[in-house]
């Protein structure tokens, strides 16, 4: 069964990281895409562009509109994900409690609805 | 048996559908070819080969249902299955607790399908004892076995590195139903001790199938806390504190049983909140009077217990102690800073506690005060005539001076 880990940091925070800072994180997370490939469980996953990127797009009567920034402004922005293949939600817990920003952000796990 | 039909269907609907099929087929055959050998394999098995079916018919109008017959009948062979006996049985009722108990499912439903899954209460039952109304509640459960469905939680017994977090969900979740049980939040009755009772009989079965320290010591705990239930009230149903109560109708069999307990899960020396807690619940219940017991080490149990819980709820019952200890003064300062930090202003027994200090320093005004704040958040009735009583006590012959 397929699992998408969403990952949620405080972009702030994570962009005044220093340059040494930025760079073990991402070793971190290598090492953790490493670590889910030999395991099988890796199916994909990217970071995102900061929210400041972002754009929202409605249609309503037909008539589009475009936002700037996300849906919705919370403390904790979606920053990248994951999509796992996992045996069940404890498996797939257990390698979302490995994603580097489950220690400092977030990681909502969401069941992929097979159509 | 519905616990072991679970775990080979995947999914509770479902296996609640076996059964009863299973029943009806047993109905049909039994009386025509005799008992079987082994009934309950019998009909767990039959169970299975009816949802395989249901399943099957079900397939001409849902390619996805064919595939998950076959999945099922190729999984499980269940001649091995069922007669893996009594040891099989237990595994499946642990899985399904800890199922039952998954974090991923909100508190409130992990509390509502334990009583209906694991302890087979009905769902008006369950409504009655947490005071919601049933077709609340029925959504409860309902979201929460769509949740074990669709997110595939899984009937297994969590792993060694998993255990201890997980164990602690299960006994979270017994230890509400025990406290619900034990001081009802509302209601007429100070106690449901039907809800004690099934408490009681998850953690017997909890240490039965994993005894670890903290299950040890929570049902240490739970019983200890029940064998003083005749003591509690009143023959007319008002409360009687611990040190008023008529240690005669302590309960001195489930406190042996008890004391038992916490010794094994103290010798364990991976103590926690629930052996802690116990431990305290065993040196009053060894104690001949109030006045003889041993509040020095109640208080010293009390500051362990806040080292790993520091909660404002574990400082409140330790103020308890310190009072008994250093006198009632002591008490009121801790209280009163808890207070004065905005914790607990809405629980009433944080306001009683003040009530009592003060009473028992002869601040009287300040008795009345806290004891009126008690009195407006408090939804049970028995605690409700309990304060009234202190306040006319209080209010005395002096009354007109107030």
């Amino acid at each position: 069964m397929q699992y998408l880990c969403l990952i949620y940091t405080d972009e702030s925070a994570d962009a005044r990281m220093t340059r040494e800072e930025g760079q073990a994180v991402m070793g971190e997370y290598f090492a953790f895409t490493e670590g889910i490939k030999k395991s099988g469980h890796y199916v994909g996953g990217n970071p995102l562009q900061p929210t400041k990127t972002a754009s929202t797009v409605r249609v309503r009567q037909g008539k589009m509109s475009t936002t700037d920034g996300p849906f919705a402004e919370t403390k904790e922005q979606l920053g990248g994900y994951y999509l796992i293949e996992a045996k069940d939600l404890n498996d797939a817990i257990q390698v979302a409690s490995k994603i580097p920003a489950a220690r400092s952000g977030s990681v909502e796990v969401r069941p992929i609805m097979k159509m | 048996m519905l616990a072991t039909l679970i775990r080979l269907l995947g999914d509770f609907d479902r296996a609640e559908e076996a059964m009863s099929d299973a029943y009806a087929a047993a109905l049909d055959v039994w009386p025509r070819d005799g008992l079987p050998d082994n009934a309950r394999a019998w009909l767990v098995s039959t169970g299975r080969f009816k949802a395989i079916d249901r399943l099957r018919r079900s397939a001409r109008f849902d390619a996805a249902l064919a595939g998950l017959a076959e999945q099922i009948e190729a999984s499980e062979p269940p001649a091995a299955d069922v007669s893996e006996g009594v040891d099989g049985v237990e595994d499946d009722r642990l899985r399904l607790i800890f199922t039952c108990c998954h974090p991923a499912l909100s508190p409130d439903a992990r509390i509502a399908l334990t009583l209906r899954e694991v302890c087979g209460l009905e769902t008006e039952q369950i409504a009655r004892a947490f005071l919601t109304a049933p077709p609340t509640l029925a959504q409860r459960i309902v979201r929460a076995k769509g949740k074990i469905r669709d997110a595939r939680i899984p009937y297994q017994v969590p792993d060694r590195a998993e255990l201890p977090d997980r164990l602690d969900a299960v006994l979270h979740v017994v230890y509400l139903v025990f406290n619900e049980g034990y001081s009802a939040s509302g209601g007429d009755a100070l106690t449901r001790p039907d809800l004690s009772g099934e408490a009681i009989r998850l953690g017997r079965l909890l240490i039965e199938l994993l005894p670890e320290p903290e299950a040890l010591g929570l049902l240490a705990l739970m019983l200890l806390h029940d064998a003083r239930r005749a003591a509690r009230t009143s023959p007319d149903g008002e409360i009687v504190l611990l040190d008023a109560q008529d240690r005669s109708l302590w309960d001195r069999e489930q406190i042996a049983e008890g004391l038992g307990l916490v010794r094994r899960a103290l010798l364990l020396r991976r103590h926690g909140r629930y052996s802690l807690q116990a431990a305290i619940a065993a040196v009053h219940a060894e104690a001949l009077d109030s006045q003889s017991t041993d509040w020095p080490q109640i208080a010293g149990l009390y500051d362990v217990l806040f080292e790993i819980d520091p909660s404002p709820i574990v400082e409140l019952n330790r103020a308890v102690a310190v009072a008994m200890r250093d006198g009632p003064q002591a008490g009121l300062d801790i209280v009163t800073a808890i207070l004065e930090r905005g914790d607990l202003t809405d629980y009433h027994f944080a306001h009683s506690a003040k009530a009592d200090f003060c009473r028992r320093l002869g601040l009287k005004s300040e008795a009345i005060a806290a004891y009126r704040r008690a009195l407006a958040l408090t939804n049970q009735a028995p605690e409700h005539r309990f304060i009234e009583r202190r306040l006319a006590e209080l209010r005395g012959p002096d009354a007109l001076v107030q």
